[in-house]
């Protein structure tokens, strides 16, 4: 923990706050507000927990991406989880997804009347359940970011390995590149710059933002989850914007290299393909999910079981899209407040306990 | 030879279950009022006092886990009870239901921590009962414990006593309780792991009875953490809490459990650890006195009452405010 508390530093923290406040007092003469998203939802967490928006100046605005793979997993996603759980399944899922709503029911709604819903801390939890319970079928919840498919994939290949018939996976891998992509797509983003998720990056690698830095010309910053690098992070994009730049900085370098994991990236590639994913509140967006190849296809508990996700089922009304791109606040949104409150959520930013719409309801409202 | 488990038989009120009794339960607590198996304990009633009574139930998952026993839990969480009340605890009930099956050898492990943990905490074990469930209908054991205290007069406490300007005092490390048992039921192993803090708070208000008059509140901080009881304070009133993170005392194998997990150790259950508000003039005087004690040697002042109606602010290491909000439901990791 000692490693750790060398991140949380206060002396150090007020010095990188002087210099963010020197580099947003330079920027002043711009028409609106700074805007940066944090891309990724465990960035979303640590600004809250450490009130990281608090310390920022005033033209420095935070807004928060789609990268909680628990809030932008679609509805229908949880209503078929629970279909299958219903069926008699055992349905094995990270903790986090067990309260997501669906359409009528949570997970943890359908634990209490019965359904074996199993919260696994990793992955290999499936592997010994379906283990454990050979004359069960075992579907495990594969939702989750590059960093969370890396290691759910890494099961895959261990339960192949030891020929477990009884273990599929219902997924919904998501990807950020093409998220952020189609975030830049539209012409009145008013996102001026990106703070970059860690352990994705951790997975993909800095090189992997090159791209859409080139095309898009938005500075972005890779930063770990500590307090001191957010703050470091926000430091970095504030350089580039005073100079004028915009490049793919790496802040994270303890962790993220320029190439990524590739082990991990071949082991991804050998079980995966990209397919068009349904982001809940944003809908569906090309090739931005992985899914199982066709030759394993025996692991994918959709054509195993005959059920499918639908793609596009998501409330019209949700401005969450709008608010993700900054162009909306969540009180312009008709559903806040009153369709849409923490306890029952239509769209990711209600989902995510610390998401923009759900902080503007606890905190501002 | 295999071993001894519980059957059905031990709760069927007949020579089994009086066996059991005998062998298990009088030759612990047998001495006193407990003597001679009456239906009920017949109790002095003590001249001109106020008695505080309470009750629980036990029911965590490993029943063994670092720092403690199901056992243990069951005489902590029923003497703080009535300790945060003001009262010096005096008499336990102990009423156990057993799953068929259960090694009798944990039953009496956990036997002996209710023994030790009543005798260090200075309460009797006077009434209780024992049933047997068929296997699946519990978990092991599941144990209740009531309890009754006689009230210091000194202690006047309330929620609506707290005003501005007062501190916020907690006596260790906070979450320890929790994260041990998660790290114990998934089996999370990591050097210098972390051990549950359940413990007795009484010596606590003991120590504090000298300033008594100047404490306006006490609590234990178990389910739903030290944010869950400085919300439910402040809920209502016209004072708020502004937390000093900083301060906070936490130990380091809570951090490391928390932070693999993403759990907020604010919100995390301790089970021997107590918050205290009391005015700022006498803060001083108790922390002193329950740093003497081996169960207060790392208390510390983490707070100040504020003007900020119904709000519990942290101020964290990065000098930002934030929000400490109750916990919603059951405490999941996450996986982002």
């Amino acid at each position: 923990m000692k490693y750790i508390d060398g991140f949380r530093n206060p002396a150090v923290a007020k010095g990188i706050r002087a210099t963010v406040d020197s580099l947003a007092s330079g920027l002043q003469s711009r028409a609106r507000p700074i805007n940066i998203m944090e891309v990724c939802g465990s960035h979303t967490m640590a600004i809250a927990r450490y009130g990281i928006r608090d310390v920022l100046p005033g033209n420095v605005n935070l807004i928060s991406g789609p990268g909680c793979p628990v809030c932008v997993t679609p509805t229908s996603y949880v209503d078929v989880a629970i279909a299958l759980a219903e069926r008699g399944i055992m349905v094995v899922s990270f903790g986090d997804m067990i309260q997501v709503p669906g359409s009528v029911s949570t997970l943890a709604e359908c634990r209490s009347r019965a359904g074996r819903i199993e919260v696994g801390y990793s992955p290999t939890r499936a592997i010994e359940l379906a283990e454990a319970n050979p004359d069960r079928e075992v579907v495990f919840l594969a939702i989750g970011f590059e960093t969370t498919t890396a290691p759910v994939i890494a099961m895959v290949d261990q339960a192949i390995g030891r020929g477990l018939k009884n273990l599929s996976l219902m997924t919904a891998f998501k990807l950020v590149p093409p998220a952020l992509t189609a975030l830049l797509a539209d012409p009145e983003i008013r996102i001026d710059a990106f703070l970059c998720p860690a352990h994705v990056s951790a997975i993909i690698g800095a090189d992997a933002y090159r791209p859409f830095v080139e095309q898009y010309k938005v500075p972005c910053v890779i930063a770990g989850f500590e307090p001191l690098d957010i703050l470091y992070g926000i430091q970095g994009i504030l350089e580039q914007m005073t100079q004028g730049k915009a490049d793919v900085v790496n802040h994270y370098s303890r962790v993220v290299t320029a190439q990524g994991n590739l082990h991990a990236q071949t082991l991804m590639a050998k079980y995966l393909e990209p397919v068009d994913a349904a982001w809940r509140g944003i809908g569906v967006l090309p090739k931005s999910g992985l899914g199982l190849r066709a030759e394993f296809s025996a692991y994918d508990a959709e054509k195993k079981y005959g059920v499918t996700v639908a793609l596009g089922s998501e409330n019209p009304a949700c401005a969450c899209g709008e608010v993700l791109k900054g162009k909306r606040r969540p009180p312009d949104c008709a559903l806040f407040g009153t369709t849409c409150t923490p306890e029952h959520p239509v769209g990711p930013c209600m989902v995510s306990t610390e998401g923009t719409c759900s902080a503007y309801f606890k905190y501002l409202r | 030879m295999s071993e001894q488990t519980i059957q059905l038989g031990h709760g069927g009120g007949g020579l089994m279950s009086r066996d059991l009794i005998q062998s298990e339960i009088v030759t612990r607590f047998g001495g006193g009022m407990l003597k001679g198996l009456p239906d009920g304990a017949t109790l002095p009633m003590p001249a001109g006092r106020e008695l505080v009574f309470t009750t629980d139930s036990f029911v965590v998952q490993p029943l063994e886990f670092p720092g403690g026993t199901i056992g243990d839990l069951a005489v902590h969480g029923t003497v703080n009870d009535l300790a945060v009340c003001g009262a010096v605890p005096r008499w336990l009930s102990l009423s156990l239901i057993l799953e068929e099956g259960l090694p009798l050898s944990t039953l009496r492990r956990v036997l002996d921590s209710v023994k030790r943990t009543a005798d260090d905490c200075g309460v009797s074990v006077v009434t209780g009962d024992t049933k047997v469930v068929a296997r699946g209908q519990c978990d092991g054991v599941y144990i209740n414990t009531s309890g009754i205290g006689e009230k210091m007069d000194e202690f006047d406490l309330s929620a609506g006593r707290v005003s501005p300007g007062d501190h916020i005092l907690v006596s260790g490390s906070v979450g320890d309780h929790g994260m041990a048992v998660l790290a114990a039921r998934e089996g999370i192993r990591i050097t210098h792991g972390v051990v549950s803090d359940t413990g007795p708070v009484h010596r606590l208000v003991q120590a504090s009875r000298p300033f008594a008059r100047d404490v306006k509140f006490m609590r234990d901080p178990t389910r739903g953490g030290l944010a869950s009881v400085l919300n439910e304070v402040v809920e209502d009133q016209a004072a708020g809490i502004l937390l000093n993170e900083a301060a906070i005392p936490f130990s380091s194998g809570a951090k490391g459990v928390a932070e693999m997990l993403g759990v907020d150790l604010l919100q995390v259950a301790s089970e021997g650890r107590m918050i205290m508000i009391v005015a700022a003039s006498a803060s001083e005087a108790v922390l002193s006195a329950w740093r003497s004690l081996p169960e207060g040697r790392d208390a510390a002042r983490i707070g100040v009452v504020t003007d900020k109606k119904g709000r519990v602010i942290l101020e964290t290491l990065t000098g930002g405010h934030r929000l400490v909000d109750v916990p919603r439901g059951e405490l999941l990791p996450r996986i982002c």
